[in-house]
């Protein structure tokens, strides 16, 4: 008993590290990411000279931020500067323990899960997560006892809770189709690609819920055209106006993570998560160890295709005002997931 | 048990510092780990979907918007008024008085028997749902009914008076 | 009120149809548009490595020339130096000594010749008043320096190398 749950806390402790250590990569490589497919976007090259095709640009930017002066400013309080950049990567970083990577491997005659924790909440262990992240910016912008970076952080708090709104809404429509509120269970049900005559993935059952929950990503991440938090045109650096070094960089680096952890609640939730079409087939032909790893293939290709495609709009949109933004969340975005709830209810009562 | 005795120390710990800290924002912080340590609290009594559902509108939602209001009002010691000394003394009797009833109703109760949990997954969503749609669907649908009155009000509140357009 | 000219356009601003106030459908043109720019070809030139090439009159650094034999043309008449409209050339004339004839073509040479490469307009009137057409602007950019001194050029920067023979 005892052994089998150190093993059991030991297994878990090095999944959560390579989770860690994947995100950290994700998040570094999609800020190289981000700059290449800007440059695409513009018919530039991007960077190119650090390593073949600039690909040891991270590295050089981590060097750089690592190295920078520290600078706390004498009026700021000087506990919650620093407690605003780590609270915004802690939690980044632990809404990724409830995202199902892949099937269960089998090695030999053992047996590893890849999910961290499967709690039967755990829609809801993201959502607050989500509703949690706010408070690195608050907290960083409000210590920095700067104006704009007070404006920022405003900003990003109403801006968050008006998204959030929208965002819980369209989850409930999908977890009145899923029936649970558990990530697995939810990649469970879109087993395969097609099952009794129709799309198994929820995107398919819920194209509208996806439409607002991927609207709602985009705000809740501060991302492009939602990143009025820190509109350099109105706000100099928005909440971080007063962050360097380091603490920068956590605050940037937590902007990449979130958007990495919100692909993948994405594709867990609405296109499948590690499942893809012929899935039974390829387990059956690899087996236990490498089909699996084969759905984690497919689910991170999913995730890198959403990431793109956050830099894609990004890229595509300007900035929205911020009177749009809060008609956008409160009178277009709350109203269609509202009837995208009744018309869910609906159809799940007289069709099915 | 002695986790929960260590929580709860906690708890009672951030709230008092929720009283004492002289800046508001740092009032709403302590608050927020208040909250915090009453999911753990939930938590540890298996009552998963309370502990979220607490941890998402009262910490993610609710003291959000306290945070937001006290820093716009921007409140320092330039801008807190003066109390006389007449309040702080009717405050010392209030909250004596509070004490005291705190105090007797303590003792004049049996100390309470420990909770103990007859189904283990009763804070589990299913069961929950079960027990808030079947057993007491009345006053959760009146329970709604009441904040959605809230809603409206408060509408009603913030809009202002349409002037009437004599042209 | 007549219009001031004939060029006034009244614009018409419509309200916007649903599909236009549903930003959905602007939304996935502009995609489009930014997708069709992914697989375009950069449009970048790799600078130190590629040069883009400069046109026919491009005016860069000067270069002081040397005739068939080798030798400097400049005779320091400071034609070009009073030309110049941003008084960027100096110059210190020299009479040539005896033996002295394979390098300097004229009597009179400049022994000093600087020009000033921030007050340097590049406007090339120096090479049209240079009556031994010594002076030509058909170099390369002239490159960045941290110092203020190290944009006057001397004559070891000016002067065309020396033919070898």
């Amino acid at each position: 008993m005892e052994l089998a749950l150190i093993g059991f806390v030991g297994e878990k402790f090095i999944l959560v590290g390579i989770i860690f250590g994947i995100s950290l990569v994700v998040a570094m490589y999609s800020t190289y990411a981000e700059r290449k497919v800007a440059a695409f976007f513009q018919d530039r090259v991007g960077p190119n000279r650090a390593g073949p095709l600039g690909i040891l640009q991270p590295l050089a930017d981590g060097a750089k931020m690592f190295m920078k002066e520290e600078i706390i400013p004498t009026r700021a309080s000087s506990l919650l500067f620093i407690v605003g950049p780590s609270l915004a990567i802690m939690t980044a970083c632990i809404g990724s323990a409830v995202i199902p990577w892949g099937q269960p491997v089998i090695i030999g005659s053992d047996y590893f899960d890849l999910q961290v924790a499967d709690i039967n909440v755990g829609v809801l262990y993201i959502f607050g997560v989500v509703s949690l992240g706010v408070y690195g910016v608050m907290i960083g912008g409000w210590a920095s006892n700067n104006k704009y970076s007070l404006l920022g952080a405003i900003r990003a708090a109403s801006q968050n809770i008006s998204y959030e709104i929208a965002m819980g809404l369209s989850i409930i429509a999908l977890l009145m189709v899923t029936g649970t509120l558990s990530l697995r269970e939810i990649v469970e049900q879109q087993h395969g690609f097609w099952h009794h005559g129709y799309f198994t993935w929820n995107f398919f059952r819920q194209p509208l819920g996806f439409l607002l929950f991927i609207v709602c990503a985009f705000a809740e991440t501060n991302r492009t055209p939602f990143d009025l938090p820190e509109c350099e045109t109105e706000l100099v650096g928005g909440y971080h106006t007063e962050y360097s070094s380091m603490k920068l960089g956590f605050y940037l680096f937590s902007e990449y993570i979130n958007m990495f952890v919100s692909s993948a609640v994405m594709s867990t939730l609405y296109f499948g998560g590690y499942n893809y079409p012929g899935m039974d087939y390829v387990n059956a032909t690899l087996g236990g160890t490498w089909g699996p790893l084969v759905g984690v293939g497919v689910l991170f290709a999913k995730i890198v295709f959403f990431i793109f495609f956050f830099m894609w709009v990004r890229w595509t949109i300007p900035r929205f005002r911020y009177d749009q933004l809060m008609d956008l969340g409160w009178k277009i975005l709350i109203p269609l997931a509202i009837a995208n709830i009744v018309l869910t209810g609906l159809f799940s009562t007289f069709f099915k | 048990m002695s986790l929960f005795y260590f929580v709860a120390f906690l708890s009672i710990l951030f709230a008092l510092l929720v009283i004492f800290a002289k800046n508001p924002v740092h009032s709403v912080l302590y608050l927020i780990l208040t909250f915090f340590t009453f999911t753990i609290q939930y938590v540890l009594l298996n009552a998963q979907f309370l502990a979220i559902v607490n941890f998402i509108v009262y910490m993610g939602a609710i003291m959000v918007l306290f945070l937001f209001v006290i820093m716009l009002l921007n409140l320092n010691k330039d801008s807190e008024p003066i109390r006389s000394n007449f309040i702080k003394f009717a405050g010392v009797i209030a909250g004596g008085c509070l004490l005291v009833v705190i105090v007797a109703a303590v003792k004049a109760l049996d100390k309470s028997q420990p909770v103990i949990l007859r189904q283990g997954d009763l804070g589990l969503v299913k069961s929950l749902g079960k027990v808030l749609f079947n057993q007491f669907l009345l006053p959760f649908e009146v329970s709604s009914l009441l904040l959605f009155s809230a809603m409206v009000g408060a509408v009603l509140l913030a809009t202002k008076d349409k002037q009437p357009s004599n042209a | 009120m007549e219009p001031l000219t004939s060029k006034r356009k009244v614009i018409e601003s419509k309200p916007l149809n649903f599909l236009e106030r549903a930003y959905l459908p602007a939304i996935l043109s502009g995609l489009r548009i930014t997708g069709k720019h992914f697989f375009r070809k950069s449009v970048t030139i790799r600078y130190p490595e590629q040069k883009r090439e400069f046109s026919e009159n491009f005016r860069g650094m000067h270069s002081l020339k040397r005739d068939e034999e080798g030798r400097e043309r400049c005779t320091a008449c400071g034609l070009c130096a009073l030309s110049c409209p941003a008084e960027a050339i100096t110059m210190i004339a020299a009479e040539r000594q005896p033996g002295e004839e394979h390098l300097y073509r004229e009597e009179k040479y400049a022994a000093v010749y600087e020009i000033n490469m921030l007050r340097c307009i590049f406007c090339g009137l120096c090479e049209e008043a240079c009556p031994k057409e010594a002076i030509y602007l058909d170099g390369d950019i002239v490159p960045s320096n941290y110092l203020r001194k190290d944009f006057i050029y001397g004559k070891d920067k000016l002067v065309e190398e020396p033919l070898n023979q």
